[in-house]
């Protein structure tokens, strides 16, 4: 299986896990947009130096993994290109913010140590819960929610579309690298000369397949509406689900729970 | 009824796809479009489905096919694309069938109905909960099809709808073709399949239309179609 092929593999296994069952799995798509879309915002707000008040956070995508039976690894190995990123937002904050903020045995931990590892931290938690979000909900379902949520229908479908492409994309690189290697055997990647016009021929392909994807989803129908997608109507359980985890998430933030906890044991 | 009247259409200024073109087709007629490579078949397929918009009027039912009609011309087409890869987008077969009926508003339990109905008649049940990018080119095919045919729409458009398909599945889909009542509009190279399912032939060439009558008289006249690059049905080769 070469490099590409298996890049698709991945690309299909999101709709895989989208498509499992489980009480996650089940809610509905409104109320697990929402709820993603609270705990990111929440985490988002937490001050700089907060990372001890911002640790509780992690037990949500923690349940959730538990729960919707989303392997952990997978997690990982689909953000695995993104999580540096994230990681390396905070690289500098060590070198510029040096007054010691607190002590750890003695040593001393500077504020910018402190504010990098909770930036990472942020970064780690809200990449999680897009994650989650997209493993356990469909494209489709997310587009109804957006759209029962009053999202214009323009974007709606403009992401629905670059999902879509996305998936075009990778597979005409296949075919292209593919027919490439079957016509210059022993070569390693493909050769600079040839990078324009791959490039070029590229977009151009994924563009024409990607219109006929459009034109047979209207064809059929579509009109930025989303009957199609199996969303129920939205029960006392999503209601629960989405009360109970808002509520959560700004218990945690407005009460210091871990400093709560840490005063429990010390005393 | 379908009707062209005086269409064409060029892709690119100077090089017409599609010359000029007038004909009728009434409702539930069969009707094969053939023609070599690049002769303009797929294009006057996209020219009734208004995907592309030419010179000259056609109409579906009497509603002229232009931007401000496309939703109503295309909910009566039911269309097969050249290209069965571009033509399913959602993550399973089943859920690519469910896709047109419930845009038509289709109640859900009638929909599933539907879709099962078709996936027996194409003899590919087994394909139901299958994902898309995980089937083969000719299973890919009669997928393609199945959606299509689960909209039960009043006129089905094919483009090569055999192409691909291993000697069962052609027949199994020359079956279903003529087991359907729709108006139909099926291109093809493969004019044995156009002989069993037709009843009218049309032939292009260069974007214009040099013959259209009977099956019988098209595809049986070897000298019109060796003039344009085309040879005799293959039952029709050895007599
Ligand atoms: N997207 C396009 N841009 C420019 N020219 C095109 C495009 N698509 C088709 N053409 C040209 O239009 C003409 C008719 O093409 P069309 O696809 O209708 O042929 P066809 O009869 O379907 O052929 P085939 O049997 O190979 O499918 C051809 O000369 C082709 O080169
Ligand atoms: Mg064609």
């Amino acid at each position: 299986m070469n490099r590409m092929e298996a890049a698709l593999r991945e690309l299909g296994e999101m709709d895989d896990l989208a498509a499992q069952s489980s009480p996650v799995h089940r809610r509905h798509a409104v109320a697990k947009l929402l709820a993603t879309v609270g705990y990111i915002a929440v985490v988002l707000s937490f001050p700089k130096y907060a990372m001890a008040a911002l640790t509780p956070m992690a037990l949500w995508p923690v349940a959730l993994f538990q729960l919707s039976g989303v392997p952990v690894s997978t997690c990982f190995r689909k953000l695995r290109y993104v999580l540096p990123l994230v990681m390396a937002v905070g690289l500098f904050n060590p070198l510029f913010d040096r007054s010691p903020l607190l002590y750890v045995g003695g040593a001393a931990v500077s504020g910018g140590v402190v504010s990098m590892v909770t930036l990472m931290m942020k970064g780690v938690l809200c990449l999680m819960a897009s994650f989650l979000l997209m493993a356990t909900t469909s494209i489709d379902c997310l587009c109804a929610a957006l759209r029962t949520l009053h999202v214009p229908g323009m974007l709606v479908t403009l992401l629905l579309l670059t999902y879509r492409y996305t998936g075009v994309l990778t597979e005409e690189l296949a075919v292209m690298t593919e027919a490439y290697h079957l016509r210059a055997p022993g070569q390693k990647g493909i050769h600079v000369s040839a990078w324009g016009s791959f490039l070029g021929q590229l977009l151009l392909r994924s563009m024409d397949r990607a219109r006929e994807l459009y034109d047979s989803m209207v064809l059929r129908g579509y009109h930025g509406h989303f009957h199609y997608a199996p969303v129920g109507a939205f029960g006392l359980w999503d209601g629960l689900y989405l009360a109970l985890c808002l509520g959560a998430f700004a218990l945690v933030r407005l009460v210091d729970v871990t400093g709560w906890l840490g005063g429990l044991l010390v005393r | 009824m379908i009707s062209f009247e005086n269409v064409s259409y060029s892709y690119e200024k100077g090089r017409p796809a599609v010359r000029n073109v007038s004909f009728r087709i009434q409702d539930g007629e069969a009707v094969g479009l053939i023609g070599a490579n690049g002769a303009g078949k797929s294009t006057l397929m996209k020219l009734l489905l208004g995907l592309v918009q030419g010179q000259g009027r056609i109409t579906v039912d009497g509603v002229t096919v232009e931007s401000t009609n496309l939703p109503q011309v295309r909910r009566s087409l039911g269309c097969v694309l050249q290209n069965s890869d571009n033509q399913m987008f959602m993550p399973t077969v089943y859920e690519d069938m469910m896709f047109g009926p419930l845009n038509a508003m289709v109640p859900r339990e009638e929909a599933e109905r539907q879709v099962d109905e078709v996936l027996s008649a194409l003899d590919i049940t087994a394909l139901k909960h299958r994902h898309n990018h995980r089937l083969s080119g000719g299973e890919k095919r009669m997928a393609a099809i199945a959606t299509v045919l689960a909209m039960n729409p009043a006129a089905v458009l094919m483009d090569e709808p055999t192409s691909a398909l291993d000697p069962y599945y052609r027949r199994v889909v020359i079956r279903a073709i003529g087991n359907m009542e729709q108006t139909k509009l099926i291109a093809a190279h493969d004019l044995d399949m156009i002989w069993d399912t037709c009843q009218r032939v049309i032939l292009l060439d260069g974007g214009e239309i040099v013959a259209d009558g009977p099956k019988e008289t098209v595809l049986r006249d070897k000298k019109l179609l060796e003039q344009h690059h085309m040879e005799l049905p293959l039952r029709f080769q050895n007599v």
